[in-house]
């Protein structure tokens, strides 16, 4: 039996993408109307904006894909605190030397290397988040685990790998190189030649990320796997669809997505190696993830939709605080939206069973 | 006594059988948006009768016992139920008037006993306590009533086998009182013996005065057990009549609307080169030391009981299920493989469980049609959506699937034209052996007959699905559709090949008699 219900809900995608861009904009005008003087709109808040919510989206790429395969991984906050503190530590990384007049000097491999050690730092950065995110898939694989139960786990140890890497302390980078930069504002900028970048290269990392992400999800035959898997495993598995395989290479996109969200994070703080930012992040990137559409039972969800997700999220936070809202009711306004997000979802989707 | 074409029926067939009328539905409307589901749809329901429903998927049965169950309200008409009106709210208020709904998918908690299931939400209580005694008293009881006094209470209904489950369900029934019980499909996984069995019981519940309304696409069964029957097509209710009175081939005319011809499809087809070649094959329980071969051009069919090791063996072939030892043969790849290779190998499967197994239907028909193969859809490892459009478009223009476009979800199609989804996977990705797990399962006389004539041109081969004859290896529990559309049917036993013949060799009756663990003097012929 067709009716008309059933109907709307396949030409959905495009409906829920406009859907999605209306919400964010009645978020976006009321607090453009509501917090004075214009202040919401001006070209500086736009831009914190789009830096704060750059971090969180990039995350939400990966778990947007591991979402879609019907997993979960509550480890990212961990994962974007390791790779940041893995960049502050190579940044930082020196050793005392005896000159041939005896005098013992710190010796700053940043110094030495100016070019290449911020290079080095955010290959090793991303390639520590991606090796965390093959652990998870592998350990979820192999041991045949619940993803929730191996995520919380994982939450726990990257993250405790981070403060130790820190020494549990905040690593202060000798220098600034180019890596601290990363996220810094750029129309509101002084340097002219800044200037031209018009959005922070960070923001532009994202978009790059993004597209790359759409792509991977929508048209090649991973991307169609990680439908199928998230979907129906088992009929993914009848289908001769390597189900392991998928989810292994999917938690570590999500590690790898998460290590360049770390990047990211890095220069939003001001170059910092901070173990302990980035805490309960895997809150709001999976909130993100879900207000655009995915589905915690799997099958569903899109990168776009995750992206204005993560600048809904943002401009919450950011709107709330302006307002002079006390954080227990910007916390709460969240809570409310994200639940207020599913629950549209499903009343547009309903089922006629 | 029949009356098709005719919706004033409660007046023509009502001397026949001297009951009171129990439940009555008339002039029942139904739309969703511009989709009429019932028009003027009449059903009369007496006490102490089996009334059997029948119809097409999406003729408008469920639609009608959602409507009886509280879960929908009619746009039109009325319910009485022992003379009064009746209009339940809710489920829940339909269930305290005295409607039980037994469905497909059985409602049972899994983790909970017996009779905690069965006096589910109505435990015997004092100040908030379960009085377990009585609990166990009232179970008890209503078992009893049943002939199943020899269920153990307290085992978890998981572990007991689905035939099972259903009369736990069906206990339920019994101790709320109910005066109406409904039963949704309840043989669809059901094997012979408990069908015999759910048949014992629905006669017992008949006899205790309740009024039964049987929904089943099994004609053979509602001939069996019904006292009357009612058809709908196209949310009409197009005529009832007496059960006893009426042909089969006159039911079945009234809910298609036109003459059934050549149900099962038989031109003389052309047996190959051997294809698939098992021998000695014994998985971790079952099967157990089976041997076949199947050429191609050829339907070779496997019967037997739920629990025979049909699915396993079907399983073990197709790489889903572990092999203990044995060889398996598919053209030139010897031993076992997975999914993923055999459909390399040109082995395709469909399972005889679309939702949990065969289909992804959160999923575009598009993205289940070509997910065995999406090699040539895209350069590299890149696939179009195009193309894969494109692809899937041809098979739904050449099985006719209903629908609006490729990219509309499988949930919104119906049963038949699921199962022609997961049929299509297999034509899209040119398999040369095709294993089918109960094919026709859960789907209407329309789509069934669409569905064996697919498979026997699959089997003779032609133009339109691949030029060269393919080779079906099919597992049914119905038995006409074995015998009609197969050569040779082979016949499981606790997971042995037990018999397997030529069709001519066979008749039902012989089937089931092997099926049993009979001697019949059939022996294994390759």
């Amino acid at each position: 039996m067709v009716d008309l219900h059933r109907k709307e809900r396949w030409d959905a995608s495009f409906l829920s993408t406009l859907g999605r861009f209306t919400a964010l904009a009645v978020v976006f005008l009321f607090f453009a109307i509501l917090v004075e003087g214009g202040k919401f709109y001006s070209p500086r808040n736009l831009e914190n904006i789009l830096r704060q919510s750059a971090v969180y989206a990039t995350a939400s790429l990966g778990m947007t894909m591991v979402i879609i395969a019907a997993g979960i991984d509550l480890s990212i906050g961990s994962i974007i605190a390791l790779s940041l503190v893995t960049v502050a530590w190579i940044l930082d990384y020196h050793y005392v030397a005896q000159t041939a007049d005896g005098q013992t000097v710190t010796v700053y491999l940043v110094r030495q290397y100016p070019v290449l050690l911020p290079w080095m730092a955010l290959l090793v950065g991303i390639a520590v988040g991606t090796i965390a995110g093959f652990v998870n898939g592998v350990t979820i694989v192999w041991l045949r685990l619940v993803p929730f139960i191996v995520t919380l786990g994982t939450m726990g140890i990257f993250r405790g790998l981070a403060k130790g890497l820190a020494n549990e302390k905040d690593i202060y980078p000798h220098e600034d190189t180019w890596l601290t930069q990363l996220m810094d504002p750029t129309l509101t900028s002084q340097d002219v030649h800044w200037r031209m970048w018009i959005l922070p290269p960070g923001v532009w990392i994202l978009i790059a990320a993004a597209v790359f992400a759409a792509v991977l999800l929508r048209y090649t035959r991973l991307g169609r796997y990680m439908y199928a898997v998230g979907s129906n495993e088992e009929t993914a598995r009848l289908c001769g669809v390597p189900v392991g395989r998928v989810k292994v290479v999917t938690y570590t996109l999500a590690g790898f997505f998460g290590g360049l969200a770390g990047l990211m994070q890095f220069s939003f703080i001001g170059g910092i190696g901070q173990p302990t930012s980035a805490v309960a992040y895997e809150l709001f990137v999976i909130a993100a993830v879900v207000i655009g559409g995915g589905s915690l039972m799997g099958g569903q969800g899109s990168i776009l939709g995750s992206v204005i997700g993560a600048l809904i999220i943002t401009i919450l936070y950011m709107g709330g605080q302006q307002m002079g809202w006390p954080k227990w009711v910007q916390e709460a306004v969240i809570g409310v939206i994200i639940i207020a997000a599913v629950v549209i979802d499903r009343l547009r989707q309903q089922k006629v069973t | 006594m029949v009356s098709p074409e005719s919706s004033q029926m409660p007046k023509s067939s009502s001397t026949t059988i001297d009951r009171p009328t129990r439940l009555s539905m008339e002039g029942i409307c139904k739309r969703f948006g511009a989709t009429v589901a019932l028009e003027d749809v009449h059903l009369e329901v007496r006490s102490g009768e089996v009334h059997a429903l029948v119809g097409e998927n999406g003729a408008g049965k469920s639609t009608l016992m959602r409507i009886l169950s509280g879960a929908t309200s009619p746009d039109r008409g009325s319910i009485r139920l022992d003379g009064r009106i009746f209009a339940p709210a809710h489920p829940l208020d339909a269930r305290r008037h005295g409607i039980a709904m037994i469905y497909q998918e059985l409602s049972l908690a899994p983790h909970l006993s017996v009779m905690e299931n069965i006096l589910l939400g109505m435990e015997p209580c004092r100040a908030g306590f379960i009085r377990w005694n009585q609990m166990r008293r009232r179970a008890q009881e209503a078992l009893s009533e049943l002939g199943l006094g020899d269920l153990p209470l307290e085992s978890p209904v998981r572990a007991l086998p689905p035939g099972l489950q259903q009369m736990v369900e069906i206990a339920r029934a019994l101790v709320t009182q109910a005066k109406v019980v409904v039963l949704d499909e309840p043989t669809s996984s059901l094997a012979q013996d408990d069908v015999a069995k759910l048949f014992r019981l629905v006669r017992r519940l008949r006899d205790r005065g309740l009024s039964v309304i049987y929904i089943s696409h099994f004609l053979e069964e509602v001939k069996e057990i019904s006292d009357r029957f009612t058809v709908l097509r196209d949310g009409h209710s197009v005529g009832t009549g007496l059960t006893a009175a009426t042909p089969i081939n006159q039911i079945v005319q009234m809910m298609v609307g036109r003459e059934v011809t050549e149900l099962y499809p038989r031109r003389a087809r052309v047996r190959g080169e051997v294809i698939l070649e098992v021998k000695t094959l014994s998985g971790s329980d079952k099967p157990k030391d089976v041997s076949l071969s199947l050429h191609r051009g050829e339907i070779l069919g496997i019967a037997g009981l739920i629990g025979s090791g049909r699915t396993e063996l079907l399983q073990a072939i197709f790489g889903l299920a572990p092999v203990r030892s044995g060889q398996i043969r598919v053209g030139s790849f010897h031993g076992w493989s997975d999914p993923g290779k055999r459909w390399r190998q040109g082995v395709g499967y469909v399972s005889e469980d679309r939702k949990r197994e065969g289909l992804a239907v959160g999923l575009s028909i598009s993205a289940n049609i070509t997910l065995p193969r999406l090699e040539h859809l895209g350069p590299l490892w890149f696939v179009l959506p195009k193309r894969e459009r494109h692809a899937a478009r041809h098979w739904i223009d050449t099985l006719g699937i209903k629908c609006e476009r490729p990219t509309q979800p499988v949930w919104t199609l119906s049963g038949g034209n699921q199962q022609k989804v997961a049929l299509s996977r297999l034509l899209y990705a040119d398999v040369d052996v095709l294993i089918l797990d109960e094919p026709t399962r859960g789907i209407d006389v329309g789509s069934k007959a669409q569905i064996y004539h697919l498979i026997a041109q699959a089997a003779e081969g032609s133009p339109e699905y691949g030029a060269r004859p393919k080779a079906i290896l099919m597992v049914s529990s119905y038995l006409p559709e074995l015998l009609g559309l197969c050569d040779r049917i082979g016949v499981m036993y606790r997971g042995q090949l037990v018999a397997c013949a030529p069709v001519d060799d066979w008749t039902e009756h012989k089937l089931m008699l092997a099926a049993t663990g009979q001697n019949i003097g059939i022996v294994n012929q390759q």
